[in-house]
């Protein structure tokens, strides 16, 4: 019975089946848990007021129960804890996010299920977003307002304070960032310019002059500037809070470092739901912080939007134009058969390959002849003979060049023959038949290829570690200085932010929620693409089908 | 043209015409150029590595007499080549510019201070530059010929000097007054150490440690002599320029000295050297000062290092290499780099570089003998002194750590017990020994794409027989995306994973991955037996096709139940640790981020690449041929194996080798998901570097155009060659099938 069963192959097809399962339960198991775990981050979540005893000290831990895991009894027996009043083979411990990093070793510790011995949730407990050193926890005591403890109302006073202080430091930061870097710029420009004079031997007295006497108006401004700007800061400075911490102490906290403060077990679903968004929207719009393992991503997604739009630019006409020259001009023979197998090929070819290619021959050959010709006053400081946007926009060009050749000849080749012929019956040149009938036609087949190539450069990073991206860029590639659009700077990118926040950083454990939420952005947006790219394919597919007949 | 009056005109006709060969022309153009662009990548690869292969070349700069050559004991030459300064046997140092445009202009002579005449000479390493006099009254006086550079209008400007690097004291070797017949030192940091051979035959070993005098501020020496004991005549005396050790030659014999401790110095080895039927002529030490140069009177060079013995480090040959054979050999050593060169008495020239085992160059630079040698600190250019001339010759020596051997067979590295393959590229210090073995970054690739494609394959392709060919049209249409969606994700995501998520995961439940493997099959195969046990009237109601669809619970229940019981299996059979049981009991060592891990990984990565193309094979060979075979009584599944898999089997092939040529090159997961070291091992509890993982991480810190840079270039030329050859294989593999198909 089993005998012939196995002999009809209907269990060997049960097992395709279940390969099948397994691909998808993995695809859309990933994907569910890079969602939930980059989303569920910026949940307002609750903190724990625990009272431990046992194998630690007696003590208070407050915090947020950031992982749990059972362990094997004889494994927490090995490190020296007497567990034999506990009867099960295993035991639950708690990972307890604690915060207050400059007052504990470790602002995450293990907690065994057995030393705990009251755990509460109180609604008094305060989480303090802080500028430095992470979050901080605890009971606020005192509301100190230019030196003056507030009596009544402290919580809402509290609110208002803090927006003050964050609404002052982000006038100072737009101040330092924008006029006074635009003044440091200018200096920079003037330095390079006087030396380029001196290069050329055309630095006359009355240019030396006229040279000094900018660089003191701008010292000028820059004295007036930095006077706000000291200022703004003092103002910032004002105002504390006192907060007691798990261990029993009163800590004051500087309001200028706090970001925010929130009452996590004093909130309804809808204010958690209002935190939620407010916390998502300062991820997608806020510079990171604490060498990346806190705060937002906008440097990195305006760097890889920036770059993956100037890669867009090089590749299509060079991609198209490659394309119809093999589809429609060149001869069909055996070397335009093996050039397109090549081509198709090259997409195969390892990405870094590209990567070492592009730091080769664009940054050290191509840029350093350029700076050569062109910047000979910025030397030895080298301005594009070191990895940067237009290199990495480059090199992803070249190497996403084979999927635009592809999907464009794909696209040319299913516009029916017919429609080409009619054209030219009709009297047009083979160039005007292209130009208003086929590239028209063709023309989604262009934009999948497009998307297809954009989606690809999006995701890559290899290469990028090459030629040009960087963990942490002090300006983005445009800003409001002349040229305005700095091709030769180095650019922040999500890929690679999140290999280095999960790989490089020094607190591997408070950055992966971070990470988690970066990598869904990323992903997010590259399935995005691909599933629009993958529409048009299809909806050009039926066109054509229909055009056919 | 001829004109007819029937054919109508057209005003535009002209214009047009000129914009279609404009167009043609255009498009040809840029197509050919995008084209080229393409190409351009495999030959600028080349371009790169290429002289990593190219040989040294030597070029005669030019010569000039000398009236005083007899007298001359030691030459050197400035870091640009441009100025030359020779050392005579009186104290004097003549400085010549050595430039094209001037060539044997004497620009100065500058004499020596020294308190008594000169008995003997000698040289430290030659990037010490340093030279010392051994004088009548038996002390020692070291100098050292510098350079000011200045640039008066614009203009380098060199102005030689001599610096006594111990001030201008002279060293008191011999307490006892008796001149140096011959003598070697070393001054290094804060501690100068002498061994001379005195008139009246003892051999001292001295150490000056210089102590600044807190109040005063001068320094004083405290020295410490110890007077060793060679039996019979002493041919030379070499000291190590970190003053460890010092080498004392007799005939054919080598006394070691361990002078560490210069109150403790004791004899550690005496070597008997000499080849067979041959004579010792000269030593040298080589750059690093690990290994000991001989030359024999046969024309052979041998190399001796220290390796860890059941004795404890002992110097022991480890190979040697052929010249002309002459009487009179002598060998010099560059500044950094373990390249030696033999000057003979017949004025030949011998360029060889050690770790390699590569004979460079070999020529005649003299008519007589070569009276003395010295390279240039960039190892650029030489000085010759032979045939009463000076001369300068131009070495174009870039890369002589690099030779086929080298890269992939088993070498000799210093300190090492016996010849490894290893990959070490750089250190903290000039004189380190590069490592450039590509076999174990190579084996680390094959090894993560081997367990890749052992995870992989079966998974791809089984599920892509079954989309293929068993599964229901509508429902095909929408696992056939999802899983390609995948491969869309960026594999930094993937690799971040596994380092972070998968790795940690395993390590806790390692029992419930085993544990997968072997649930999955049997409940698999149970719940389709349970099926088919089911009333038909139940079955009927599932369409067909939807297998994998009813086994999703399944999977996902015994996935639960793996984990689930990870921990109870790990108590019952690995006494709760089975991290610990592998290293104890099986002596496995175990790394978070091993194998396993990026098996998976990677093997994710490729399940797309795999199952896209080889869904796509089986799926269009042609209906009837299988109709044919159900309709001659076969079943669905011997139709599957003896009929369908059969014909798609080149595109299945060419799917795998694609899946391949994806694993081989990925970066991201494998730099993310393992350790990176580059070890040689097959176990899938440990990890290993890759070929493009390697480049990632080196590429940023190399120097360009230096060795290193260049065989990572090499390593990027090696991937691009494979995949581009895997990739055209499956392709071309893949056309014929299509042809195949159309035809049937």
């Amino acid at each position: 019975m089993v005998k012939q069963w196995f002999k009809s192959g209907s269990p060997w097809i049960w097992m395709t089946g279940g390969a099948v399962s397994i691909s998808l339960i993995s695809v859309l198991g990933l994907l569910a848990m890079i969602a939930w775990k980059g989303l569920s981050f910026f949940w307002p979540s609750e903190v724990v007021q625990l009272e431990l005893q046992g194998s630690v000290a007696k003590q208070t831990v407050i915090g947020e129960v950031y992982d749990r895991e059972l362990v094997a009894k004889s494994r927490i027996e090995a490190t020296g804890v007497d567990l034999s009043h506990y009867d099960k083979e295993q035991l639950e411990r708690l990972l307890i996010k604690t915060g207050n990093r400059e007052y504990v070793d470790l602002d995450f510790r293990w907690v065994l299920e057995t030393d705990i011995t009251s755990r509460t949730a109180p609604a008094e407990l305060a989480v303090f977003e802080r500028s430095k050193n992470g979050n901080f926890y605890g009971y606020v005591e005192q509301v100190i307002k230019d030196g003056e403890v507030i009596t009544d109302n402290k919580i809402e006073v509290l609110y208002d304070l803090v927006d003050r202080a964050v609404d002052l430091n982000d006038q100072a930061l737009d101040l330092q960032n924008g006029d006074i870097g635009h003044i440091n710029y200018e200096l920079e420009r003037l330095r390079l310019k006087e030396k380029a004079y001196q290069l050329d031997n055309e630095l006359t007295d009355e240019r030396v002059a006229e040279l000094a006497q900018t660089r003191a108006e701008l010292r000028a401004e820059y004295a007036v500037l930095e006077k706000q700007l000291f200022a703004l800061r003092k103002e910032a400075k004002r105002d504390q809070v006192t907060v007691k911490d798990m261990r029993g102490e009163v800590v004051t906290l500087p309001l200028y470092q706090v970001l925010d403060v929130w009452f996590p077990n004093d909130m309804g679903f809808f204010a958690k739901l209002g935190h939620y968004f407010v916390q998502l929207g300062k991820f997608v719009a806020d510079d990171p912080r604490e060498a990346n393992t806190e705060g937002g991503v906008f440097p990195a997604i305006f760097g890889t939007v920036f770059m993956v739009l100037l890669m867009a630019v090089i590749v299509t006409p060079f991609g198209v134009v490659a394309a119809i020259y093999l589809h429609e001009y060149a001869a069909k023979n055996a070397i335009t058969k093996m050039i397109r197998i090549a081509v198709i090929n090259l997409a195969g070819v390892p990405s870094i390959v590209y990567g070492v290619f592009g730091l080769g021959f664009f940054v050290y050959m191509l840029g350093g002849s350029i700076d050569q010709l062109f910047y000979p006053e910025s030397s030895p400081s080298p301005v594009f003979g070191t990895p940067g946007v237009i290199w990495s926009a480059l090199t992803l060009a070249i190497l996403t060049l084979p999927v635009v050749i592809v999907s464009t000849e794909e696209g040319l080749s299913r516009i029916p023959s017919t429609v080409r012929h009619g054209s030219l019956a009709l009297g047009a040149t083979k160039a005007e038949t292209l130009w208003r009938i086929i590239i028209p036609m063709a023309s989604p087949a262009i934009m999948t290829g497009l998307i297809l190539a954009v989606a690809r450069a999006a995701g890559e990073v290899a290469p990028l570690m090459l030629v040009g991206v960087v963990k942490m860029a002090p300006t983005l590639p445009l800003d409001g200085n002349f040229p305005y659009v700095h091709l030769d700077r180095k650019f922040m990118h999500l890929g690679f932010h999140i290999y280095d926040v999960g790989f490089q950083s020094p607190n591997v454990e408070a950055a992966r929620p971070l990470v988690y939420a970066t990598a869904f952005l990323l992903v997010s947006v590259i399935i995005a693409l691909n599933i629009t790219a993958i529409g048009i394919r299809n909806h050009l597919r039926e066109k054509f089908r229909a055009l056919e007949h | 043209m001829t004109s007819n009056p029937n054919k109508p005109t057209f005003h535009t006709d002209r214009s047009r015409l000129f914009k279609d060969r404009f167009a043609e022309w255009g498009i040809s153009a840029g197509g050919v150029m995008v084209l080229i662009a393409l190409l351009l990548i495999f030959f600028y690869l080349l371009y790169v590595v290429q002289p990593i292969f190219e040989s040294a070349k030597v070029e005669t700069r030019n010569s000039v007499k000398l009236d005083n050559a007899s007298e001359i004991v030691g030459l050197g030459i400035e870091e640009q080549t441009e100025v030359a300064f020779l050392l005579g046997e009186k104290g004097n140092v003549d400085f010549y510019n050595v430039e094209k445009a001037q060539f044997g202009k004497k620009i100065t002579t500058l004499n020596t201070e020294l308190p008594s005449d000169v008995s003997s000479f000698a040289r430290s390493a030659p990037f010490q530059n340093q030279y010392g006099y051994g004088l009548e009254n038996g002390s020692v006086v070291i100098v050292s010929p510098k350079f000011l550079v200045t640039f008066p209008n614009n203009e380098r400007k060199l102005t030689p000097r001599l610096d006594y690097p111990l001030g201008d004291l002279a060293l008191e070797v011999d307490d006892q007054g008796a001149a140096i017949t011959k003598f070697a030192f070393s001054h290094y940091e804060d501690k100068t150490a002498v061994v001379a051979l005195t008139a009246d035959k003892r051999v001292l070993f001295s150490s000056f440690v210089g102590e600044e005098n807190m109040f005063t501020g001068e320094v004083e020496w405290v020295v410490e002599r110890t007077e060793l004991d060679i039996e019979g005549r002493v041919d030379e005396l070499l000291i190590s320029p970190d003053t460890t050790r010092t080498f004392i030659r007799s005939a054919n014999q080598i006394y070691v000295y361990d002078t560490r401790y210069p109150s403790e110095v004791e004899l550690i080895q005496l070597l008997a050297a000499n080849e067979e039927n041959a004579n010792l002529v000269s030593t040298q030490l080589l750059a690093g000062a690990n290994s000991l140069m001989l030359a024999n009177d046969n024309g052979e060079v041998s190399q001796w290092f220290e390796v860890n013995t059941e004795d404890g480090r002992e110097f022991q040959k480890i190979r040697a290499f052929e010249t002309t054979k002459q009487s009179k050999l002598n060998i010099f050593t560059e500044f950094y780099r373990r390249t030696f060169f033999t000057a003979g008495a017949n004025g030949e020239l011998g360029i060889y570089y050690t770790t390699s085992e590569a004979k460079l160059w070999q020529g005649k630079v003299s008519e007589g003998p070569i009276q003395n040698f010295a390279i240039a600190p960039r190892s650029n250019a030489a000085l010759i002194l032979a045939d009463d001339a000076l001369k300068v010759i131009e070495i174009h020596n870039e890369h002589p750590e690099v030779t086929w051997s080298a890269l992939w067979q088993e070498v000799w590295y210093e300190g090492y017990p016996e010849p490894a393959y290893i990959w070490q590229s750089t250190s903290a210090s000039d004189d380190f020994e590069s490592k450039f073995s590509l076999v174990p970054i190579s084996f680390g690739t094959i090894k993560a794409a081997m367990y890749a494609m052992l995870f992989a394959v079966p998974i791809a392709l089984s599920a892509a027989i079954y989309t293929a060919y068993f599964m229901s049209s509508e429902l095909r249409k929408v696992v056939k995306p999802t899983v390609e969606i995948m491969e869309a994700l960026p594999t930094v995501i993937l690799g971040f994973l596994a380092g972070l998520w998968l790795a940690p995961l395993i390590e806790e439940h390692l029992p419930a991955i085993v544990g997968l493997l072997v649930l999955l099959p049997i409940g698999i195969l149970l719940t389709a037996f349970g099926w088919n046990k089911l009333p038909a009237s139940i079955r009927h109601r599932v369409p067909e096709g939807s297998h994998s669809i009813l086994l999703i619970p399944v999977v996902i229940f015994i996935g639960w139940l793996s984990f689930a019981m990870s921990n109870s299996i790990e108590l019952w059979m690995f006494d709760g640790n089975v991290r610990q049981y592998l290293t104890n009991e099986l002596g496995m060592t175990f790394d978070q981020r091993n194998s396993l891990v990026v098996g998976i990984a990677m093997g994710f990565a490729v399940i797309p690449t795999i199952f896209s193309i080889a869904e796509d094979a089986v799926f269009s060979v042609p209906k009837h041929l299988s109709n044919g075979s159900l309709a001659l009584g076969a079943t669905q599944w011997q139709t599957l194996v003896r009929v369908v898999l059969l014909t798609a089997s080149p595109g299945i092939f060419s799917a795998v080798m694609m899946g391949l040529g994806r694993a081989v090159g990925e970066t991201m997961i494998v730099l993310m998901a393992t350790g990176n070291t580059p070890i040689m091992d097959w176990s899938i509890f440990q990890g290993m570097r890759t070929l493009a993982a390697n480049i990632a991480v080196e590429m940023p810190e190399s120097e360009v155009g230096s060795s290193h840079y260049r065989i990572l270039f090499l390593a990027a030329f090696v991937l691009f060659i494979f995949t581009f050859v895997f990739n055209t294989v499956a392709e071309f593999v893949r056309q014929q099938l299509r042809e195949k198909y159309s035809s049937m």
